[in-house]
């Protein structure tokens, strides 16, 4: 084999370029928060777990009760009432966009388009 | 091999008749149709109810076009509705001439006063709302109290409704409404985006919340609000006691807004 030695460096640095994100995953810094402000209040409207997970579904079957069946109304699961709206319900505890949405769509790469019509609290700004 | 293909084409029939019958899709149908939260929604406590919700207008009580500003206002600003000084304005209510307004009505030698005052407009609230017909996205529609309504967040901006509006009641948003508007005048209501139609509500946000529109409570009386079904309502005893007109009946619509002379 010709240039046996540049070759085999060749490969070796090809073979850890490729296999890289497993060696940053397996080192690198360990992923676990976002970072994310917490609103002062105690509950969601459902549990934490149920909203982290099912927040954009939830908001999306709203929209569809509350603007189609007019129904602008949610009783959760524990009884509690709230007014369906993004603006007026969501946003009066979770007052902080930067610190609170901001935080957790940019660590995981969404870029949801929501605030091209609804506005954002500037409480606290 | 006889009695092989006998049990081959009995199970290949049931097999056929279980996929077509829908007994094979059955779960997959449900689950698409189920709802995702485990809690339960309703009408709100103080939400005004109606069968049908209409309109009447008592253009005898308005003078000038001046009189019917701060209903404008009222509405353009509990709406979020840009004014841009242009030919591509956004307008939920505005005003025009008689000709323009009742092409139909348009006599020879007829009253001045009529002739020469302008009149508010607005959606119509059709009951047979060709808008909604033509949406290809189901982006408006047409609510079980009559009015007509719009998901913004469906809207394709195709523009068919524009077209399909006899009434001009639709607006585009050519630019970013929010380029003319520099701060929202209402907190509370969503703006819109560059690239959907948007048109009067009726105030469906208002009358979950047991208000009446915006128009309404700015006119002081001059405009009425109800229930078109209830013969006990305003509006079907100022129906029953004026002379009324809509736009364009010849069209079958079936306009919600009614014209007192």
């Amino acid at each position: 084999m010709y240039n046996k030695k540049a070759v085999m460096i060749g490969i070796v640095i090809l073979v850890v370029l490729l296999s890289s994100p497993f060696w940053v995953g397996l080192f690198g810094t360990d992923y676990k928060e976002t970072g994310v402000v917490k609103p002062n209040q105690e509950a969601c409207v459902e549990n934490a777990a149920f909203m982290r997970a099912q927040h954009m579904r939830l908001l999306n079957e709203w929209r569809d009760q509350a603007l189609r069946n007019e129904n602008r109304t949610y009783v959760a699961e524990n009884g509690k009432k709230w007014e369906i709206s993004l603006q007026n319900t969501c946003m009066k505890c979770h007052t902080n966009y930067d610190g609170f949405c901001q935080k957790c769509h940019l660590s995981n790469s969404v870029s949801p388009y929501c605030w091209t019509c609804h506005i954002i609290p500037t409480e606290g700004k | 091999m006889n009695t092989n293909r006998r049990k081959f084409l009995k199970v290949a029939g049931l097999s056929a008749f279980a996929l077509s019958s829908g007994l094979a899709g059955l779960g997959t149908a449900s689950d698409a149709c189920a709802q995702l939260a485990p809690g339960s929604y309703g009408h709100g406590d103080k939400t005004a109810h109606a069968k049908r919700w209409a309109m009447v207008i008592d253009t005898r009580q308005f003078k000038s076009a001046e009189d019917y500003k701060p209903l404008i206002r009222a509405c353009h600003e509990a709406h979020n509705v840009p004014d841009i000084p242009d030919n591509k304005n956004i307008k939920w209510m505005w005003l025009d001439s008689f000709e323009h307004v009742f092409p139909d009505d348009m006599n020879e030698h007829m009253s001045q006063r009529i002739k020469n005052a302008v009149y508010p407009l607005l959606c119509n609230h059709c009951t047979n709302p060709p808008c909604v017909r033509v949406c290809p996205t189901q982006a408006t529609y047409k609510m079980a109290d009559g009015i007509v309504a719009m998901d913004y967040h469906r809207c394709i901006g195709c523009r068919f409704c524009m077209a399909g509006c006899p009434y001009g009641a639709r607006s585009f948003n050519f630019y970013d409404p929010r380029l003319y508007l520099p701060k929202p005048t209402n907190p509370r209501f969503p703006t819109r985006m560059i690239g959907v139609v948007e048109k009067c509500t009726f105030c469906a946000e208002r009358l979950a919340q047991g208000l009446m529109p915006a128009c309404v409570e700015a006119a002081k009386g001059k405009i009425l609000f109800g229930d078109l079904e209830d013969p006990e309502s305003s509006v079907r005893k100022a129906l029953a006691e004026n002379y009324s007109i809509r736009r364009k009946p010849n069209l079958g619509t079936q306009p919600g807004v009614y014209y007192l002379i």
